[in-house]
């Protein structure tokens, strides 16, 4: 029997100011796809608190390493080889540990292997395009992949996806379950797309900016970015007549 | 100055976007890549209770199917329990039970599906009994932050008349909007659930 883990509490409130709204004109789907009525607050109860756990037999060590999990023998993908890194905390700065992140993104073309992605930009025979992980004691993670290219998409005529790497975690409790986006420090079109811009705070999309990271570079074999993501904090204690009841 | 919180900013959302399906489901988008795909089957093959299926459409605010969501399911077992270390009970929980899955609609229809047991009552706040119900995230190109409701019976009219989050909903009109209705088809018990992000009918979406 394992033993039960120390007590924590309620998740935070989501700050709905940080994040995106649901309604966001220049991202032109979302102007039919966002309700128009008001969220309904709900305090925790053990539906959000509890969430699915992953472990390693669900997942095999190659799954994080984008350059081989889809590679015919001795070969590689074309493209910027990267190694994405970093840890995953909480709001409270402490390490998620034994999680579950799950990326996916186009090759170094910007073409996606989709059955429903028409661009011009080559399929890369040596790529997927997605990976999985689960992080360690510490909360860390690591990818090896190549650089992903710009997109375009029809949203304006001419818009164009900065490079990017979609992004999918976890954390303990259904609550924090979060889908995100990377993007390149740098890239000069970060600041002219309408999904990024969905984002009110500057603060905010700096966050989802992956910095070059030279120390974690291999010399002469893969550069590196680091990106760290954040969940959602609980609170440290929990009155026990407020939540559990049984 | 005032002094600094040692606190972080969550992660802020961004959509799913329309590829989803690479990264979470690759086999829907075209290729096979992982010895297995996560989310495929909620219960296993040993859980209790009442074998059922649930599907529906999820629309949009002009009334057409979207047809690149993806649903993650959250529920628990037949006796009320999560699989979850957090959850009294969690030991007795069947084995093979994930309580989770991953749900894609069809690309031409919108239709989606997946096969599970209906879940136990369980408690909630305050020692306030919840109803049977499955707790659904859905993410799609246009939507910016995964939107989570909760799917209801309606067959257990009694238990969600005094379901108290049903009850935090102050139009009483909007409170069957997150009620499955149940039938029956070639023997097999079906309950149908759509979901209308905008609109006339729209349904109850919370912040949790």
């Amino acid at each position: 029997m394992t033993k039960a883990p120390p007590k924590q509490g309620e998740f935070y409130q989501r700050d709905r100011r940080w994040h995106p709204p649901a309604y966001a004109t220049d991202y032109k789907t979302s102007v039919a796809r966002s309700p128009k009525l008001a969220l309904i607050s709900l305090e925790n109860t053990p539906s959000e608190i509890t969430g699915p756990r992953f472990g390693h037999s669900d997942i095999t060590p190659i799954d994080n390493d984008l350059l081989s999990n889809y590679a015919q023998p001795d070969q590689s993908p074309i493209g910027e080889r990267i190694i994405m890194h970093g840890r995953v905390l909480d709001e409270n700065a402490r390490p998620v540990p034994n999680t579950l992140v799950e990326i996916w993104q186009a090759n170094a073309s910007g073409r996606y292997r989709h059955k429903k992605d028409a661009y011009l930009g080559a399929i890369d025979p040596n790529f997927g395009g997605c990976g999985r992980t689960m992080t360690d004691e510490n909360g860390y993670y690591y990818f090896r992949t190549v650089k992903p290219g710009a997109y375009p998409w029809r949203n304006w005529v001419n818009d164009w996806r900065p490079a990017h790497i979609h992004v999918s975690v976890f954390g303990s409790g259904f609550a924090q379950r979060l889908i995100t986006q990377l993007y390149f420090e740098g890239d000069p079109l970060i600041k002219t797309c309408p999904i990024v811009a969905t984002i009110p705070d500057p603060a905010a999309i700096d966050q989802l900016i992956a910095r070059l990271d030279m120390n974690a570079t291999i010399p002469l074999d893969t550069i590196a970015y680091k990106f760290d993501i954040v969940l959602r904090g609980r609170r440290s204690t929990l009155f026990e007549n407020r939540l559990e009841g049984n | 100055m005032p002094q600094q919180s040692n606190y972080l900013k969550e992660t802020p959302s961004q959509t799913a976007g329309p590829y989803v399906h690479i990264g979470l489901a690759p086999g829907a988008a075209g290729f096979e890549i992982y010895d297995q795909e996560l989310g495929q089957d909620i219960v296993g093959p040993n859980a209790k209770g009442e074998r059922i299926r649930v599907e529906g459409l999820v629309i949009d605010g002009i009334g057409s199917p979207v047809k690149d969501v993806l649903l993650e399911v959250w529920q628990a077992n037949a006796d009320g329990i999560y699989p979850h270390p957090e959850h009294a009970g969690h030991e007795t929980v069947e084995t093979g039970f994930r309580g989770w899955g991953r749900v894609i609609t069809d690309f031409e229809t919108g239709e989606w599906a997946f096969d599970t047991v209906k879940p136990g009552a369980l408690t909630g706040r305050n020692g306030q009994k919840m109803a049977p119900h499955i707790n659904l995230w859905i993410v799609a190109r246009g939507i910016n932050v995964g939107l989570n409701t909760r799917l209801y019976f309606d067959d257990e009219a009694e238990a969600n008349a005094a379901d108290p989050v049903i009850n935090l909903i102050e139009w009483e009109k909007r409170r069957k909007t997150l009620v499955a209705k149940r039938s029956e088809r070639n023997g097999q018990i079906v309950y149908r659930f759509d979901i209308c992000l905008q609109g006339d009918d729209e349904t109850v979406f919370f912040d949790i």
